[in-house]
């Protein structure tokens, strides 16, 4: 009973303060900003703490198209976020691949690191943005789990250093 | 190093997709004198990016840092290469507009200018000159927002939050222009082979009007924010200086280049798109400093809204397409009524429109400087060639000579005025 | 833009001063000067145009390199040349054959080429002999291929719909 409480209310905490990563990538970056922007504002929503260290932030939005080169860095910027952590894939680049299906896109940021929320449109307009910010603000809410590893079933995908383990 | 398991091989290892042999042990050019000196003995190699608030995007930058001084930069670009060419390669010319755009991110009305503006050399097309001005206008009304951008995010990189709430509030204006003209804020594709793909809507002028009424007090606000700082300017004056000669040397064009007291603009230089017909003035620096190229692009600003307000007034009538029914789409209602404009429409939309063989560079002047397009064309509808010369890529290059031998927060101001989009760098 | 006959001049400036078999060739079209320049007299054309000529031509803008695939020499490099006296551009262009093209970089003439012939070997692996940085700069180190190249595949993948979902069976492996 008491657990149970307590979970909604951090998880009622997580999702009205998110801490996303300052992190664009191309076109979609530029919307990303606006979002921060008067206009927009995204603190609205309790979103609006951007940081530069993956360390500190919850939540990567994918802002653009991720080309082969740029993978590793973003899943290796992913794998430095601490649990809990989401993934908005912002743009029909890093969702799909988009129009650029070619030799230097990755043909969907979810080949490679689990993917919550996907916003559609070549860019989204900053509304969309914070629609699909919403949808995981009320994911976060109504999920108990927390570790997005048990969510994908995914254990044993982790980091390995060799010499540690 | 195994081949067999890769988990085996140290995550560092595994990722590393550079290398970094030339920055290893050998002394880097200039500072051998200095490692003879007892005090000057280390030199430290720091990497910023890919992933880093100050670089404008993914740029990934080598510095090789002596205290607290920058010997050298190697800038590594790539990480957006998405191979927007290769995919133009593919596409018939009406669909490669689309591509462009995506290119330069911030000026998508000048990468579709530059491109719509060479097939139509090759095809020896006539734009119609209400056509002209409406690309005119729009590309300035692009310049003002792109150079709004600019100056709020490097305004944010020194440490000047409130340039981007300001920048992004008047850059939304604009935006809604565009939206109301073309239908989206970003890329909306309105730059057509032949002209612009619609008339301006009504009632667009009148909040063109009360924009261009707008714009000059906020531009003041900025000039009384950011100019009058006392922080800004330290930070700005005297920094990154790069000579005329250098500048030139490097290739380096627009605002850069015009900073350092070179007049060269190609709007007045070659002019384009019925340019001879405006009245503006080009706005030159001094030194070539940072805060030269700052105030270029404060007053590139106030000349883009003279530019449009004349747009504005000297609007020509007539057709905003060419008529050239082989090129541009008929209009919707004779789709109804005529059988040929079917036809046409039938054929432009499946097949596309067939450029006859050549190859052609038309340049342009983006708000960063010299956007030229080169198409090879083979006899059919679709490119065999696309190549764009992106001013971002060109200007990157003068960044070492920049911000060598300067302090790294010097650095970072010379990144931020430097503007560089990684979309247009990597294509 | 030097008119059909400013060209020929130009060219025959060239020829006198370099030799004959410099300049393979000029083509005049659509308002744009080109000049065909023999591989081997790249760097001495560009050289003489950019400081030796009467009229010289001394910034380079762009260039490009182009898979012209059915014809012969395959692979072509403009030279974007500019003349900001004379507002007026000059396109020099060279053809080179074989599946290891090289050329002579012309980086101490044109300082601006560093990163676009290294873009330039990325996309087309043309070789600029003696260019002090030749890797690549787009795409990841260890990338193979060439992927300007017209016969390399465009690579991505299928979009799938129902009516050719059984044309790509198992697409992903």
């Amino acid at each position: 009973m008491l657990t149970t409480r307590l979970d909604k209310v951090l998880n009622w905490g997580r999702a009205n303060a998110i801490f996303p990563a300052t992190f664009g990538l191309a076109c979609c970056a530029i919307e990303m900003m606006s979002v921060v922007s008067p206009r927009y504002d995204i603190a609205r929503f309790g979103a609006e703490a951007m940081r530069a260290s993956p360390r500190q932030a919850d939540m990567l939005i994918l802002s653009g198209r991720v080309s082969i080169k740029m993978a590793p860095v973003v899943r290796r910027l992913y794998d430095q976020m601490l649990e809990p952590k989401w993934v908005v894939s912002m743009g029909a680049c890093s969702s799909s691949g988009g129009m650029f299906s070619n030799y230097a896109v990755v043909q969907g940021a979810d080949k490679f690191l689990p993917v919550d929320v996907y916003v559609p449109g070549c860019p989204p307009r900053p509304e969309a943005l914070i629609y699909g910010i919403m949808k995981l603000q009320d994911k976060i809410m109504g999920d108990k789990a927390m570790g997005w590893r048990e969510r994908y079933q995914a254990e044993g995908t982790g980091e390995v250093e060799p010499g540690i383990a | 190093m195994t081949d067999q398991d890769p988990l085996a091989v140290p995550y560092r290892e595994r990722e590393r997709s550079v290398t970094m042999e030339r920055m290893g042990d050998q002394p880097v050019s200039g500072t051998d004198a200095l490692l003879e000196d007892e005090r000057h003995e280390e030199l430290f190699t720091l990497n910023i990016g890919p992933h880093h608030p100050a670089t404008h995007g993914v740029l990934r930058l080598l510095t090789t840092l002596e205290g607290e001084v920058v010997r050298d930069i190697k800038p590594i670009v790539g990480y957006v290469h998405t191979g927007i060419e290769k995919s133009c390669e593919d596409q018939q010319y009406w669909k490669v507009i689309t591509f462009v755009e995506r290119m330069d991110y911030l000026a998508y009305y000048f990468n579709a200018t530059a491109y719509c503006m060479s097939v139509e050399r090759l095809l020896d097309e006539e734009v119609p000159p209400r056509a002209q001005y409406l690309r005119v206008i729009h590309m300035e009304l692009n310049r003002i927002a792109s150079h709004l951008f600019a100056l709020a995010t490097g305004a944010l990189d020194l440490g000047a939050i409130t340039m981007l709430w300001w920048g992004c509030r008047d850059r939304d204006l604009v935006l809604d222009l565009f939206e109301m003209s073309s239908g989206q804020r970003m890329h909306p594709r309105y730059i057509q082979v032949g002209g612009v793909f619609e008339d301006i809507p009504p009632g667009w002028e009148k909040k063109v009007r009360e924009f261009l009424a707008i714009m000059p007090t906020r531009l003041d606000q900025y000039e009384d924010l950011l100019d009058r700082n006392e922080i800004w300017l330290e930070r700005l004056k005297g920094t990154g200086v790069i000579s005329q000669e250098r500048a030139l040397e490097l290739g380096v064009t627009g605002p850069l280049l015009r900073a350092t007291g070179h007049p060269w603009d190609l709007r007045k230089a070659m002019p384009y798109s019925s340019y001879e017909q405006f009245e503006f003035d080009v706005p030159v620096g001094h030194f070539g400093d940072n805060y030269d190229r700052f105030k270029v692009r404060m007053d590139e600003m106030r000349e883009s809204l003279k530019i449009v307000e004349q747009g504005l007034d000297g609007l020509p009538e007539g057709r905003y397409i060419t008529s050239n029914r082989k090129v541009a789409l008929p209009p919707r209602h004779e789709l109804a009524t005529s059988m040929e404009a079917l036809i046409h429409h039938f054929k432009l939309v499946t097949e596309g429109f067939r450029v006859p063989p050549g190859e052609t560079y038309v340049a342009i002047e983006s708000p960063r400087g010299e956007l030229g397009c080169y198409v090879l064309a083979d006899g059919s509808a679709k490119p065999a060639r696309l190549h764009m010369r992106d001013p971002s890529f060109v200007n990157l290059q003068s960044l070492p000579d920049m911000a060598r031998d300067s302090l790294i927060a010097d650095f970072i101001a010379c990144v931020a005025m430097l503007d560089p989009i990684l979309g247009g760098i990597d294509r | 833009m030097p008119d059909a006959t400013g060209l020929e001049l130009i060219a025959q400036r060239i020829r006198s001063s370099l030799g004959d078999e410099a300049v393979t060739g000029t083509s005049y079209s659509r308002g744009q000067a080109t000049l065909d320049v023999a591989p081997a007299a790249v760097y001495d054309v560009l050289a003489y145009l950019s400081k030796g000529d009467e009229e010289p031509w001394r910034r380079l803008m762009s260039l490009h390199g182009v898979d012209y695939l059915p014809a012969e020499p395959r692979f072509g490099v403009h030279y974007q040349l500019l003349s900001m006296e004379r507002c007026d551009r000059l396109n020099v262009r060279t053809r080179i054959g074989g599946d290891e093209p090289h050329l002579p970089t012309v980086i101490d003439l044109f300082p601006t080429v560093d990163y676009q012939e290294r873009e330039v070997y990325d996309m087309f692996g043309v070789v600029f002999d003696g260019h002090p940085d030749m890797r690549r700069i787009l795409l990841p180190e260890d990338y193979t291929g060439y992927p300007q190249r017209r016969d390399f595949p465009m690579g991505g993948e299928p979009v799938l719909f129902t009516f050719n979902e059984n044309q790509y069976p198992r697409w992903y492996d």
